[in-house]
C-alpha cells in the first residue's frame, strides 16, 4: 500500500524557473523521448529480449534436428542444406522472429492509441510527421541492433551444430550479405509493421494484417500456377525481403537478393507514406 | 488568452460544435458549462490541435496550436479521456513529455511534487487510483509552466482535500495573469472557482459573462429561515409580499455554509396546507423566502417575538441559473410565446428578460433567457 502524498500547498510557487530552460525543439529532443518512450515500457523490452533469445534458441533446436537426422534425410534434401546452409540457419528461426517483430512493429504506435498516450504526445508536439519520423528512427536503430544480434546468434549457434554436416563460415560467398541482411530483413519488417500500426491504429486488427500479409499471403501465392504466379510471390513483402538472407540465389526466384530487399524498402516506403497521410489528417 | 472563432465540427452527421465563437481572458478563471454533450471536451480537443475542424478556427496568444514550437512551454492542458500508457510509470510518462520540449529532468520532480505524487511515480500508473490518475494529468498540464491552461473536468476523480487543492492551484494560477479554463459538471465548483462563464449547449453558445452575473440575472435571490416557530413566521412573511417554500429535506438541518449545496426549493409537499408549511409544533423548520430581504424577514419574525436558529440569504446557486439556462438551450427552435411568462410574483431579480451577453450570441439568447426560474411555492 503506498500512500499519496498531499499536494503541496497551492501557496507553494506554481512555475519554477526550471521551466524555463533552453529552447529549440529539434529533432534530439524528439529522438530522445521517443527513446524514453519505448524504454519505459516493459512489454516492449520483453518482446525484444525474447525475439533474440526464442530466435536463437529455435534456430539451435531445428539445427539439432538436422543435424542429428542427417543420416535418415534424402539425398536431396542433404545437397539443398549443405548447397546454402545459411538459408537454413537463418531461415527456421527467422520464421518465428518475424512474428514478434511483426507484434512489436504494431504495438509500438497502436499501443499510443489505445492507451491514450498518443493524445499527451501530440500535444507535446503538434506536428505530427517529425513525431512519428522520430518515433520510426529510433525504432529502426533498436530493431537494427536487436534484428543484427539475433541474425549472428542464430548464424554462429546453427553453423556450430550444423558444422559437421554442413561447414559454413562468414567468408564464404554471400554469407556475410546472408546474415547482415537477415538483420537488416528484421529491421524493415519492423517498420513494415509500424506502418500497418499506424494506419489501423487497432492493435488486433493491425496484428492480424501484419501477420497475414507476411505469412499466409506469400503462402497463398505459392499456389498461383506459372511464372506469373512466381511473380507475384517474389514480389510480396516478405518473400522479397527473405531474399536477402539466402547466399545463393534460387533458380526459380525473380529477384536478386538485394532487389529482393529493395522491394521491401518500397513497400514499406509506400506504407510508411500513407501512414503519414493519415496521421496528418485524422483526429487523435 | 484562448481566441474560438466560429469554431464547427462534426463527427459523421452528428454536429458536435456548431459555429462557436468566445474569448478566454487571461487573469481570471473562465468555467466552461454545458450539459452532457454539449461539446465542451470537443472544442478543447479542437483548441488543443487533437482534432481537426471543419470550419473556424482557434489560437493561443493569436497563434494555431500547431504553430506553437513548444506547446507545453504555452499551453498545459488535462484531457477528459485517459492519456496515460497504463504500462509506464508517472515518471517516465512526465520525462518523455519534458524530453519533447527540452525540460531539464529536475522539472519532472518539481510537478510530481506539486501534485503530490512524488512516492509513488517510479511505479506503473496501471495500479493508480482514478484520483492519482487525474494528478498525473496536473502535473502533465503543469509541467512546461504554461501561461494558458485547460483543463477539463480537473476535479473528476478528487478527494475533497484535493479539490480545494486544485480550486485554489486554479485560483493562484489566473492571480498570477495566466489564462485559465476549466470545465466541470459541478456547477457549485463553478460558482466558487470561476470568475468567468462560458456556457454552451448543443455545441453553440449560450451565455458568456461574469460568473456573478450569470447567477444573478437567471434566478432569484433567496432568504434560508430556520425556526421552532417556521409555520407562524411563514403565514406573517407571505402576509408582508414575500413568498415561502419549503426545500426538500427541511429541518434535516444541512448547514448550506456556502450557499450553494441546496437544490432547488421544491414545492410544499403534498398534504400539506399550500403556505404553511407543516411540522411547527416544535421542530425547527426550514422556510426558504423570496421577495424580501433577510434583514426585513429577521424584522418580521423579531417583531413577532419568533426565535430563529438560521437567517441565510443565499443567491440562487449556480446549478439552478445553469439548469435554467441551458433548458431554454435545448427547447430552442420552440417559440417564445410557448413558454408562458415565468416571471412569478414575489422574483426579485430585476430584469430577468436581459440577455447575457446578447451581443455573443446572434440573436438567439432573448428566447432562451426568457426560461423558466425555478418554481417556487405560491
Ligand atoms: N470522436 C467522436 N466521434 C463521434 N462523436 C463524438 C466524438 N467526440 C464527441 N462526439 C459527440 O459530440 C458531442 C459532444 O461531445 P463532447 O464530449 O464534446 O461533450 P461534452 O460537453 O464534453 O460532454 P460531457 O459533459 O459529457 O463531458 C456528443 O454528442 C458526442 O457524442
Ligand atoms: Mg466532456
Amino acid at each position: 500500500m503506498t500512500r499519496v502524498a498531499q499536494p503541496r500547498r497551492a501557496a507553494a510557487p506554481v512555475g519554477r524557473h526550471s521551466a524555463r530552460a533552453a529552447p529549440g525543439a529539434g529533432l534530439g529532443h524528439l529522438l530522445t523521448s521517443e527513446w524514453t518512450k519505448i524504454r519505459s515500457v516493459r512489454s516492449t523490452l520483453w518482446t525484444l529480449i525474447l525475439l533474440v533469445v526464442v530466435t536463437v534458441g529455435f534456430t539451435a533446436l531445428l539445427s539439432l534436428a538436422v543435424a542429428s537426422s542427417w543420416d535418415q534425410a534424402r539425398p536431396g534434401q542433404r545437397a539443398a542444406t549443405a548447397a546454402d546452409p545459411v538459408a537454413t540457419i537463418l531461415g527456421t528461426g527467422i520464421t518465428f522472429g518475424q512474428l514478434l517483430v511483426c507484434v512489436l512493429g504494431v504495438l509500438i504506435v497502436s499501443s499510443e492509441y489505445s492507451t491514450g498516450a498518443i493524445r499527451a504526445s501530440l500535444m507535446a508536439v503538434p506536428r505530427r510527421f517529425p513525431m512519428l519520423a522520430a518515433k520510426a528512427l529510433v525504432f529502426a536503430v533498436i530493431m537494427f541492433v536487436a534484428g543484427e544480434v539475433t541474425a549472428f546468434g542464430s548464424f554462429f549457434a546453427g553453423s556450430a551444430i550444423l558444422h559437421s554436416h554442413a561447414p559454413v563460415a562468414l567468408s564464404d560467398p554471400g554469407v556475410t550479405r546472408s546474415v547482415l541482411g537477415a538483420g537488416l530483413y528484421l529491421t524493415v519488417l519492423g517498420l513494415f509493421a509500424m506502418a500497418i500500426g499506424a494506419i489501423l491504429r487497432h492493435t488486433a486488427g493491425a496484428i492480424s494484417t501484419a501477420i497475414g500479409v507476411v505469412f499466409v499471403l506469400p503462402i497463398i501465392a505459392q499456389f498461383l500456377p506459372g511464372s506469373w504466379g512466381q511473380h507475384i510471390h517474389d514480389y510480396l513483402p516478405s518473400a522479397a525481403g527473405q531474399m536477402i538472407t539466402q547466399a545463393h540465389q534460387s533458380a526459380n526466384q525473380v529477384l536478386t537478393p538485394w532487389q529482393g530487399f529493395a522491394v521491401l524498402c518500397g513497400w514499406t516506403a509506400v506504407l510508411l507514406a500513407v501512414a503519414f497521410y493519415f496521421l496528418q489528417r485524422r483526429d487523435a | 488568452m484562448i481566441e474560438v472563432h466560429n469554431l464547427t465540427k462534426r463527427y459523421g452527421s452528428k454536429l458536435a460544435v456548431d459555429h462557436l465563437s468566445f474569448e478566454v481572458e487571461p487573469g481570471q478563471v473562465t468555467g466552461f458549462l454545458g450539459p452532457n454533450g454539449a461539446g465542451k471536451s470537443t472544442t478543447m480537443r479542437l483548441i488543443l490541435g487533437l482534432d481537426r475542424p471543419q470550419e473556424g478556427r482557434a489560437t493561443i496568444n493569436g497563434k494555431r496550436y500547431a504553430q506553437l514550437s513548444q506547446p507545453l512551454r504555452t499551453v498545459g492542458a488535462l484531457l477528459e479521456a485517459r492519456a496515460l500508457h497504463p504500462g509506464r510509470s508517472a515518471r517516465d510518462h512526465l520525462l518523455y513529455l519534458a524530453q519533447t520540449q527540452g525540460l531539464p529532468r529536475r522539472r519532472v520532480d518539481e510537478v510530481l511534487g506539486l501534485v503530490g505524487l512524488q512516492d509513488v511515480a517510479g511505479k506503473r500508473t496501471k495500479g493508480y487510483s482514478p484520483g492519482m490518475t487525474q494528478r498525473v494529468g496536473i502535473a502533465v498540464a503543469m509541467l512546461g509552466d504554461p501561461e494558458v491552461l485547460l483543463l477539463d473536468e480537473p476535479v473528476n476523480g478528487l478527494d475533497p482535500e484535493g479539490i480545494l487543492w486544485i480550486r485554489n492551484l486554479m485560483k493562484q494560477l489566473a492571480a498570477e495573469g495566466r489564462t485559465v479554463l476549466v470545465s466541470s459538471h459541478l456547477m457549485n465548483e463553478m460558482a466558487v472557482t470561476a470568475d468567468h462563464l462560458i456556457v454552451i449547449g448543443r455545441g453553440r453558445l449560450i451565455a458568456a459573462l461574469p460568473t456573478q452575473e450569470f447567477i444573478e440575472r437567471s434566478a432569484g435571490r433567496s432568504v434560508l429561515v430556520r425556526s421552532p416557530a417556521a409555520a407562524e413566521l411563514a403565514r406573517l412573511i407571505t402576509a408582508r409580499g414575500g413568498t415561502v417554500a419549503m426545500p426538500p429535506g427541511a429541518g434535516a438541518g444541512g448547514p448550506t455554509g456556502n450557499g450553494a449545496a441546496v437544490s432547488p426549493a421544491a414545492e410544499v409537499p403534498a398534504g400539506a396546507g399550500a403556505a404553511v408549511p407543516p411540522g411547527g409544533d416544535g421542530a425547527a423548520g426550514t422556510l426558504s423566502v423570496t421577495g424580501l430581504e433577510a434583514a426585513r424577514v429577521g424584522e418580521i419574525a423579531a417583531e413577532a417575538g419568533i426565535v430563529l436558529h438560521e437567517l441565510t440569504p443565499r443567491l440562487a446557486s449556480l446549478e439552478e441559473a445553469f439548469m435554467e439556462t441551458t433548458a431554454g438551450s435545448l427547447e430552442y427552435g420552440v417559440p417564445a410565446s410557448g413558454m408562458p411568462g415565468q416571471d412569478q410574483q414575489g422574483m426579485p431579480a430585476p430584469d430577468q428578460q436581459g440577455a447575457p451577453a446578447a451581443d455573443q450570441q446572434g440573436g438567439r439568447a432573448p428566447d432562451q433567457q426568457g426560461a423558466p426560474a425555478p418554481e417556487r411555492a405560491p
